[in-house]
């Protein structure tokens, strides 16, 4: 793969030395049933060239029609954008040369797109709010798939042939444009990789996309420039292409920022161009030049009748947005009484529904915050996979709280009734009989296993009747210990105090 | 008055792919000169009033159920190609055309 050759300097110099503007083109594949124009299926992974049909591979005298359900689509995302929505808007035609589209134009919208003029308040790590202008998000198609043979990389560059698969041609896709966003700064990579982040948490929350990134539902085109402080006028940009995961969005930005301070530097102009990132080498290289006035000659598209909106329409829509993300988050933070960080671990530990889900089902905030931050994501962590992938009901969780608050287990033994149940060995009450697993509450054993530890210790157990109470950790260990762990803690040092004869 | 001149000919074969010999280019910069002012004379017609049209029939919202219907086979899609690998279609290495 090609390696980065460019200079570039520190990130913290070339953040002092310029001021960096940003941009984001954000395609959104819907999840709809069928194509934008056509009834093939929108499907991912299919054996090639199935899911086609001949609107989909530009055979003469066909007719493409809209499918009215990725119009509702882009209605919805425009208003979670708060954008508005136009009255009439028009599809065109965006000519170009490629096999990636045997048409020899992709369908779009040009002049009017269906939402404009929108905004989205990104929140970052720190609790900072930060406004992103949208500029439109309009509709259009997904290209075909090309791979390219041959050569010793597998990238175009040496290739022989190209080989094409159209099944995600006329996939439906919004494609969502962002005005010039000044003044992020030093956190520009920052706001970068959350801004996708929000535009993927609200596509994936209003139903209208899967949101998978590394299936390509949702890619980023992230433009950079640099301007010295102070100038009004924007620096000359370039456009990282297809930055596929949020991590390499906040990288891609990142490296665009320095190498393009370590070119301004040299009193070099930065060519407008657009850019490969690449993962390995977490750099970027040029691609093809690109002028503002790249002339595709869109024209409207006469195959398709204008799509008119109403506010009945719309408003219709509007009442089956479901909450938004960032309300919710708040809404639930404030019902849980969680603190900003732990609500932020919570966030990022993708647990947050998990733990709405298992309060719903009957116990408090905080017992539910123990189980799936604890328990369960060490458990996911192991098993590399998310915690809510693991089986985890909230009703088993219900269940073992249950069966601790009633003192029938403790903690530690919670998590082997845990994994008897995710064994398939029954209900928690039902593995707690068959593995014995139930708090031995009777002081009988319980003393019986006191005295060992307490020979067993003699020169601890001569502290702690010298009045070292705190040494009793050391007695209470052997004595879970020699219950494995079915002693309740609490009462053992109880028992161990008052066989010593000593106050706690 | 010539709207369209031998640059602008020139500029848009090259956009569409197509080889033009510069005879050729002189006698198409002519003719669509002809096409352009004949149709310039529509303006005349059209007050300010008269919005562009590109669709003259008053028909909006003509939208498909999101039901999925009958595909090409992968045979069926490939048939017209002129060549094919591995159910798909080859095309030559093309640089980064998009």
């Amino acid at each position: 793969m090609t390696a980065g050759t460019d200079e570039v300097l520190s990130f913290d110099e070339a953040i002092e030395k310029y001021d960096p503007v940003l941009g984001f083109e954000v395609h959104v594949e819907l999840n709809t049933r069928t194509k934008m124009f056509s009834s093939a299926p929108n499907a991912f992974g299919d054996v090639p060239n199935t899911n086609v049909t001949p609107v989909d591979l530009g055979l003469p005298g066909v007719l493409p029609v809209v499918n009215g359900v990725a119009v509702e689509s882009a209605i919805k995302i425009g208003l979670a954008l708060n954008c508005s929505i136009a009255e009439k808007c028009y599809f065109a035609r965006k000519n170009y040369f490629y096999p990636d589209t045997p048409k020899n134009f992709q369908t779009s919208q040009f002049e009017d797109p269906i939402a404009y003029d929108g905004h989205i308040d990104i929140e970052l790590a720190d609790g900072t709010v930060f406004r992103v202008e949208i500029e439109r998000a309009h509709m259009e198609e997904d290209a075909g798939k090309l791979t390219h043979m041959g050569g010793s990389t597998g990238r175009i560059q040496g290739a022989e042939f190209s080989l094409v698969d159209y099944n995600r041609a006329g996939v439906p896709l919004i494609e969502i444009v962002t005005k010039p966003i000044e003044g992020a700064g030093a956190r520009a990579p920052e706001l970068a990789k959350a801004y996708v982040a929000a535009i993927r948490e609200i596509v994936k929350n209003l139903g209208v996309s899967d949101a998978r990134m590394e299936r390509g539902n949702v890619r980023c085109d992230a433009n950079v420039s640099l301007r010295p402080y102070g100038q009004e006028k924007f620096g000359t940009r370039t456009e990282t292409k297809n930055v596929n995961s949020l991590r390499a969005v906040e990288h891609a930005v990142r490296y665009e920022i320095q190498r393009h301070a370590a070119v301004l530097d040299t009193g070099t102009p930065i060519l407008q161009e657009t850019r490969h990132w690449h993962e390995d080498t977490r750099s970027t290289t040029s691609g093809r030049p690109k002028s503002d006035a790249d002339d595709y000659r869109y024209f409207p598209e006469p195959d398709l009748v204008p799509v008119v909106t109403n506010e009945a329409w719309i408003e219709k829509l509007r009442a089956e947005l479901p909450e938004p993300p960032a309300e919710r988050r708040k809404r639930l933070q404030a019902d849980w009484g969680y603190s900003d960080a732990e609500f932020r671990d919570v966030v990022n530990a993708g647990v947050m529904s998990s733990i709405e889900d298992t309060v719903a089902a009957g116990v408090s905030a905080a017992v539910a915050r123990k189980w799936w931050m604890g328990e369960i994501s060490r458990r996911a962590k192991l098993a590399d996979v998310e915690p809510a992938e693991l089986g985890v009901t909230p009703e088993l969780i219900v269940e073992l709280n249950a069966l601790i608050e009633s003192g029938k287990i403790n903690d530690k033994l919670s998590r082997d009734v845990l994994d008897g149940v995710l064994a398939g060995e029954g209900t928690p009450a039902e593995v707690v009989e068959k593995r014995g697993l139930a708090v031995v509450s009777d002081d009988g054993p319980l003393l019986e296993a006191i005295d060992g530890a307490l020979a067993a210790q003699p020169d601890v157990a001569d502290k702690i009747r010298g009045g070292k109470v705190q040494a009793v950790g050391a007695i209470v260990g052997g004595v879970m210990k020699a219950t494995r762990g079915q002693a309740d803690a609490g009462r053992v040092r109880e028992l161990i105090l008052q066989r010593l004869g000593v106050e706690g | 008055m010539a709207e369209i001149n031998r640059d602008d000919v020139a500029h848009l074969a090259r956009l569409a792919h197509i080889d033009m010999t510069d005879e050729e280019l002189d006698r198409m910069a002519g003719e669509l000169a002809v096409i352009v002012d004949s149709i310039k004379t529509v303006s005349e017609v059209a007050g300010d009033d008269v919005p562009a049209t590109s669709h003259p029939i008053p028909l909006s919202n003509v939208f498909r159920e999101d039901v999925v219907g009958e595909t090409l086979s992968n045979e069926e899609a490939l048939l017209g190609a002129p060549d094919n690998a591995d159910g798909r279609f080859k095309v030559p290495a093309i640089l980064d055309g998009e």
